[in-house]
């Protein structure tokens, strides 16, 4: 069966992302589409979606006035697999703490139980390239782009991580829910989007 | 994908650094133009104070743009506008989670130097400042700080690109509460874009050579913008920009984002407004999003915006010509 694959279009960097799923889903030469979807029937007639790089306070908000905060939950909580990049991650979290403003009242997900610092590498002249790797999914050695990055210090008994850098926790999964805080759309690998690929297809079929 | 990764050797914005023996890159083109890329579909504001800063976060714009007076007030008080007080940068700064840009004048190699240090996420050098140098605007590659410039034409964006711009946003006339001038410098620029896709497709490379030459850049640059059809960093809308409609309008034709300057806060109806302004831009393609944004504002609150015709200051000229 086809997979359509859809990617959050609120605000951030939907485009290339569009254009690493589109690749991922042709290198692998699954039969499948890669769409933008906002609406709450777009949404709901996803088997997999992204939740792109951007700003999480203004993703949040907006996603919240047009309904499609709500389905996103109880699609992602009746098993819809889901990436969250960065802003994505920190949406899918229970709590988002600020490196210097502290906690802040922004509308999240909620799926993750963690320990999540926005902005926790510093700001925009600490933010970096590094190699990392994802051991547990295969993917050894990763080139990570982290953009005023989130990271986690601590996670609930049920959230598995897939990567560390530097001690801090930079990518996380529960169930077929992938929170990462780099951003693999802003490289020409596509091994991330290829694994998410992969999870959508066997969660379908 | 970021569409070019052109880097230049003699970057001295790159930083080689190790974090507990790990190898890091920071100020590299990919992080740099890709933080752009996060504000894409977004607005970003210009604000004056903290208490306008917290207006726009909650409003939900991507970022704040920090200035001493917005562009409509330096129009009016005349003068040398300088980049603002590092002591409000660094107050809005802590008080807000979204990114902070601030402005420092063209060619002022140092007042961005200060801006660096403080650690605004993105310098803009702008034309609503009074240039410092006339010649030649700043050379970006040494900066670690993402630069974002104006432009009116391909040719002036590729220019910036080529002094190592990891943003450009059209120049539009600053603090006019007038669109018509952005409107224009995006289909120049969209224009422009169609005519050397068009020379590349036909594989006429002598004419692209020519192109490169009016437009005083290398042919390399111009051949790889003609091959993507768009510029190879994220493009906003800047200039004029002043209700949830005009916002709308400069997304359909291709904008990545928004800036807005003196029309949100020089309103009557800043909150609404900025609200208003942050919907249209994200729900552009839906016309009755669009309206309820519009139906949000009040036109009687509008500033009521000046005809470029008769400025006798006009802030897209600045640096133009560099």
């Amino acid at each position: 069966m086809s997979l359509t694959v859809g990617v959050l279009s609120i605000q951030g960097d939907i485009q290339e992302n569009l254009v690493s799923t589109k690749a991922a889903i042709d290198e692998l030469g699954i039969d499948g589409k890669v769409i933008a979807v906002r609406t709450p029937d777009e949404i709901s007639q996803l088997d997999g979606l992204i939740i792109p790089g951007g700003e999480s306070t203004t993703i949040g908000q907006l996603s919240l006035v047009n309904g499609s905060l709500k389905i996103l939950k109880e699609k992602i909580q009746s098993g819809m697999p889901v990436l969250g990049i960065c802003a994505g991650m920190i949406m899918l979290s229970n709590t988002a703490n600020d490196r210097v403003v502290g906690k802040t009242d922004q509308p999240l997900l909620d799926i993750f139980d963690i320990k999540l610092e926005r902005n926790s590498f510093g700001r925009q002249k600490q933010s970096f390239e590094s190699d990392i790797s994802l051991d547990s999914i295969d993917i050894p050695k990763f080139n990570g782009v982290f953009i005023r990055a989130p990271s986690v210090s601590d996670v609930g008994s049920d959230v598995e991580i897939l990567s560390k850098f530097n001690d801090r926790i930079v990518a996380i999964k529960k169930g077929n829910v992938i929170g990462i805080s780099f951003h693999p759309e802003l490289t020409e690998d596509t091994s991330v989007h290829k694994y998410f690929i992969n999870l959508v297809n066997d969660s379908k079929n | 994908m970021l569409p070019l990764s052109g880097e230049r050797q003699d970057a001295k914005g790159i930083i080689s650094d190790k974090i507990n023996s790990i190898d890091t890159l920071r100020g590299s083109s990919t992080v740099k133009r890709g933080f752009a890329h996060m504000l894409k579909n977004g607005v970003v504001m210009d604000v004056t104070n903290v208490e306008q800063a917290q207006i726009a976060e909650e409003a939900g714009a991507v970022s704040v743009m920090v200035l001493d007076k917005l562009p409509s007030e330096v129009r009016k008080a005349g003068g040398v506008a300088r980049t603002a007080s590092i002591r409000i940068i660094e107050e809005i700064m802590d008080s807000v989670t979204i990114p902070v840009m601030a402005k420092c004048r063209i060619g002022h190699v140092n007042e961005a130097l200060v801006l660096q240090e403080t650690d605004v996420d993105m310098i803009d050098e702008s034309e609503v400042l009074t240039p410092a140098d006339e010649l030649r605007h700043i050379w970006k590659w040494d900066f670690t700080t993402p630069v974002v410039n104006g432009a009116r034409s391909l040719a002036e964006a590729l220019r910036r690109i080529e002094e190592g711009a990891s943003m450009i946003r059209t120049k539009g006339e600053p603090g006019t509460g007038n669109v018509a001038e952005a409107i224009k410098h995006i289909k120049k620029v969209n224009d422009e874009l169609r005519m050397i896709k068009s020379i590349y497709d036909s594989g006429d490379n002598q004419e692209l050579v020519r192109m490169a030459r009016e437009f005083k850049v290398s042919y390399d640059i111009v051949e790889q913008t003609a091959k993507l059809g768009r510029l190879p960093v994220v493009n906003f809308a800047a200039g004029g920009i002043a209700t949830p409609a005009d916002a709308a309008y400069l997304m359909s034709l291709g904008c990545d984002g928004i800036f807005v300057g003196s029309g949100i806060f020089n309103s009557d109806d800043a909150k609404e407004r900025a609200r208003a302004i942050v919907l249209a831009t994200t729900f552009w393609n839906e016309s009755d999003k669009v309206k309820e944004a519009q139906k949000m504002i009040d036109e009687r609150q509008s500033m009521l915006g000046l005809d470029v015709n008769t400025l006798e200051l006009r802030m897209q000229d600045r640096g133009g010509s560099a």
